[in-house]
């Protein structure tokens, strides 16, 4: 170990002097916070977030988002899109390299989409390209991997068929899961392609070092097609998973942005730091599903009257200290395709007025005081912040309908394990985070046919059929039409009751150029540059 | 001696098997799995995870093939980090643990005895008190507290050290994680040296060696301190263990790239297999410290014979 040291600093010294005292040479280095260890780098395999901010500083797909969160081309540099909307055809920017400086060919994607539904590979988000043709019936292990709908017309020309019109098929591949490999390094390295010195990459950066644990360093690709504008020679990504951590390095200096830190802090931030502190609403919505399969949640008044009786505003306010906002939609605003979403009426209501038209409904449906006790289990995973709203929301219910409440809390895995094996409840806290930017994405997780995120077991023909129908409409306006006659539906009737949309907290020191916060909660470091 | 540490080198055998077939079916009574997340996966997908990983064989088979490949060394892939085995995430990360663990154990040990002893000769003196109340807080104030009012005065108020991480390994990284670490460990070991010194300076021999007109410093060093360390060595073992194989929450607090973390990540996670990992990693180290101890007690104390 020392004996390295030894070198480096000899090899240090050498290299300075090789190249003269040229003080200029100073390199731009960006430290990137991250909310934890990376599990993966495969990109096939990887599900959250912490491996998104990475993967897409390494690699380039197709369309990517901007600083701003808007689709833009990407390895691809233009497209054409059939009649039909089932048929894309991209064609492939004629610069676009791998950092071993080989081409980046329509070869690729091929191999990198069948390898993501290639049942052997067990990809955790393979569900996310199952509207390309036959990509559900490969990743079931039914027709083989040649049957999936991609096809190189030529090295720099790929054709990609659809099962049905996507009208957010641009977005899916702007996901990490449709991040490109290299063909010719996974078939030489098999599972080691992830690792330094070994990595391929197509994007503005590729992969220097990696301590796990204590830091991944990415430096600037060369042979990347926009390299010339792309500022920072290196970005050093920190897993920290223990927020205060995070900001205390921050605070220390030692990181220029942090990911994600307690809403309590919120307010301390903002005043020792400023502009730093960004409060940024993302596509997230928190919500408290009913199960539907059983009384009195069957009964849409009681779900109605519940859902009400929540004043969201105290819980954005005094449990999230306004680092969430309230929210009587369950798509979150923000989309550029979709608009103001279809929030329920009782939106408009003040919250007396809701309580006192809740307890109306209740009465109607007759539970509560007078009529048939109201004995409500709230299950929640246990978080020192769902335990406040569940505490918060289980108060409302007491004091506006007399119920009995009482709370259950288990561990994430467990929690959702019960929800997704059909176990029976009352009330339980979900969350979702949109995978793509499309309205979609939030609605048919309501969708009777869905039997993992529909955990209230909610079933309406109407809603399934106007669901439906919006997948087979490809007018874009036609369809957001269609998405918000669904929503308009499903709010009326609350299977699930939306609380709050999620915001993203970042600090995002001054010396950092080029930020700017989105929906999408997109950043890809080739857009950003720091200034001394 | 010999024979001694080869019989308890062979009991060690059985320990460990029972401590890895009770960890590898407690693990599993837990609800969930490692591929259960907030974002549940579709059935298709989970199915393909649990058939790679052979997640969806009979409980008995999971565990007859865990141990034949645990008994070559092959402690499985992680579930939760993908790109790395078990046996490579604990090797990156025990390095870091142990030369942190180390610096602590020292720091612990020779701070701890140092100031007990100083108590001991003074007892009931306000350095007395002093130590006393000093290594009170230290066992009381949890570390969680510690290491960010470190880092708050040393790191953001004054700059003068690290916030966090490993850096270039540089003691100066290291300094803050140290103290956090040691601190509640010094304490107990000044709380033992003072309590077992105090009991040896009012032994017989002693008072035989004072009568005989010894130097003050002969009969503390050499004679009492001997009989004042046997309850220092024996929370040597378990202390020794618990540092080196690292502590969750100082490398948390100060992100340092250990081993300890992964207890809890692996549990959180149902990392079966970097649980099981660990669990092994940490018998072993129990296992290894026990039997210095013991072999250390037969020189210290000449009582004890291992024949």
């Amino acid at each position: 170990m020392s004996s390295l040291k030894i070198n480096l600093r000899a090899a240090a010294l050498l290299g300075s002097l090789l190249i003269g005292a040229s003080p200029a040479l100073a390199e731009a280095v960006l430290h990137r916070g991250n909310a934890g260890e990376p599990q993966t780098l495969d990109q096939h395999h990887t599900s959250i977030n912490i491996e998104e901010f990475i993967l897409k500083d390494l690699y380039e797909g197709l369309t990517v988002y901007d600083a701003a969160g808007k689709i833009v081309p990407g390895a691809a540099e233009s497209w054409t899109v059939s009649d039909d909307g089932t048929v894309y055809t991209f064609k492939l920017r004629a610069d676009a390299k791998w950092s071993d400086g080989s081409p980046v060919t329509a070869g690729d994607f091929v191999f990198s989409f069948q390898r993501v539904e290639d049942p052997k590979t067990a990809a955790g988000y393979a569900n996310i390209l199952f509207p390309v043709k036959n990509a559900e019936k490969v990743n079931k292990g039914e027709v083989p991997l040649d049957q999936l709908g991609m096809k190189a017309v030529d090295d720099k020309t790929l054709e990609i068929t659809l099962e049905r019109p996507t009208p957010f098929f641009l977005e899916l591949l702007a996901h990490q899961t449709a991040l490109p490999v290299s063909k010719a390094s996974v078939e030489k390295n098999g599972a080691d392609f992830v690792k330094p010195g070994t990595m391929v990459s197509n994007g503005a950066f590729k992969l220097a070092a990696h301590v796990p644990n204590d830091s991944l360093t990415v430096e600037k690709n060369a042979s990347y097609w926009d390299a010339a504008n792309v500022k920072l020679d290196k970005v050093i990504f920190y897993p920290i998973d223990d927020q205060a951590a995070s900001v205390r390095r921050f605070e220390a200096k030692e990181m220029d942005i942090a990911y994600n830190f307690s809403a309590d802090q919120l307010e301390r931030l903002k005043a020792a730091y400023g502009a730093q502190v960004r409060v940024s609403p993302t596509l997230a919505t928190y919500y408290y599903a009913f199960d539907t399969r059983q009384e009195p949640y069957s009964d849409v008044r009681v779900r109605q009257a519940l859902s009400m009786a929540v004043d969201r505003d105290f819980l954005a306010k005094e449990i999230y200290s306004g680092s969430q906002l309230p929210a009587y939609s369950m798509v979150p605003p923000g989309i550029e395709t979709y608009g103001d979403p279809s929030k329920a009426d009782f939106a408009e209501m003040s919250q007396l007025d809701r309580e006192d038209k809740a307890v109306e409904l209740m009465k109607e449906a007759g539970y509560g005081e007078g009529g048939k006790p109201l004995a409500i289990e709230i299950r929640y995973n246990t978080n020192p912040n769902h335990e406040r709203v569940a505490t918060a929301v289980a108060d409302m219910w007491k004091n506006t309908f007399g119920a009995t409440v009482t709370m259950v809390n288990l561990d994430v895995s467990s929690h959702y394990a019960y929800l997704q094996e059909g176990g029976a409840f009352n009330v339980a806290r979900a969350g979702w985070v949109a995978d793509y930017a499309d309205a979609e994405n939030f609605l048919a997780l309501s969708v009777s046919t869905n039997k993992t995120f529909n955990y209230g077991h909610y079933t309406n023909p109407d809603f399934d059929a106007l669901m439906k129908k919006s997948y087979e409409e490809t007018d874009p306006a036609a369809r957001s039409k269609i998405l918000h006659e669904a929503e308009a539906l499903m709010m009326k009737e609350q299977p699930v009751a939306p609380f709050l949309t999620q915001a993203d907290l970042w600090l995002v020191a001054d010396k950092v150029k080029g930020w700017q916060d989105n929906a999408a909660n997109q950043h890809l470091s080739r857009f950003l540059s720091v200034s001394e | 001696m010999f024979s001694f540490v080869l019989r308890r080198l062979a009991s060690a055998v059985p320990t460990l098997f029972i401590v890895v077939t009770i960890s590898f079916f407690l693990m599993r009574f837990a609800p969930g799995g490692p591929f259960n997340l907030e974002r549940p996966l579709p059935p298709q997908t989970m199915a393909n995870l649990m058939a790679t990983y052979q997640l969806d064989k009979p409980i008995w088979t999971q565990y007859g093939t865990y141990i034949t490949n645990a008994v070559t060394g092959d402690f499985g892939p992680s579930y939760i980090y993908k790109d790395n085995t078990v046996a490579q995430l604990i090797g990156k990360g025990l390095p870091y643990s142990l030369e942190l663990g180390f610096y602590a154990l020292i720091l612990a040990l020779f701070g701890g005895v140092l100031a007990g002893t100083i108590a001991a000769l003074r007892q009931n003196s306000l350095l007395d008190f002093a130590i006393m109340s000093v290594s009170t807080v230290g066992v009381t104030v949890p570390n969680f507290v510690v290491g960010p009012v470190l880092t708050l005065v040393f790191a953001i108020t004054l700059s003068w050290l690290p916030a966090g991480g490993w850096g270039d390994g540089s003691l100066r990284f290291l300094i803050l994680p140290m103290i956090a670490l040691a601190l509640p460990q010094l304490a107990v070991f000044a709380r033992l040296t003072r309590g077992s010194m105090i009991e040896a300076l009012h032994t017989d021999h002693i008072r035989t060696a004072r009568a005989y007109g010894l130097p003050a410093r002969t009969v503390v060093v050499t004679h009492a301190m001997r009989a004042a360390m046997l309850p220092v060595v024996s929370y040597l073992a378990p202390c020794a263990a618990a540092l080196l194989t690292g502590s969750a929450v100082v490398e948390t607090i100060f992100t340092i790239p250990g081993v300890g973390r992964y207890f809890v990540l692996g549990a959180i996670n149902r990392d079966y297999t970097l649980v099981m990992g660990t669990v092994i990693l940490v018998a072993i180290f129990v296992i290894v410290f026990n039997l210095l101890v013991d072999i250390l007690y037969g020189l210290l104390d000449p009582r004890v014979r291992h024949d």
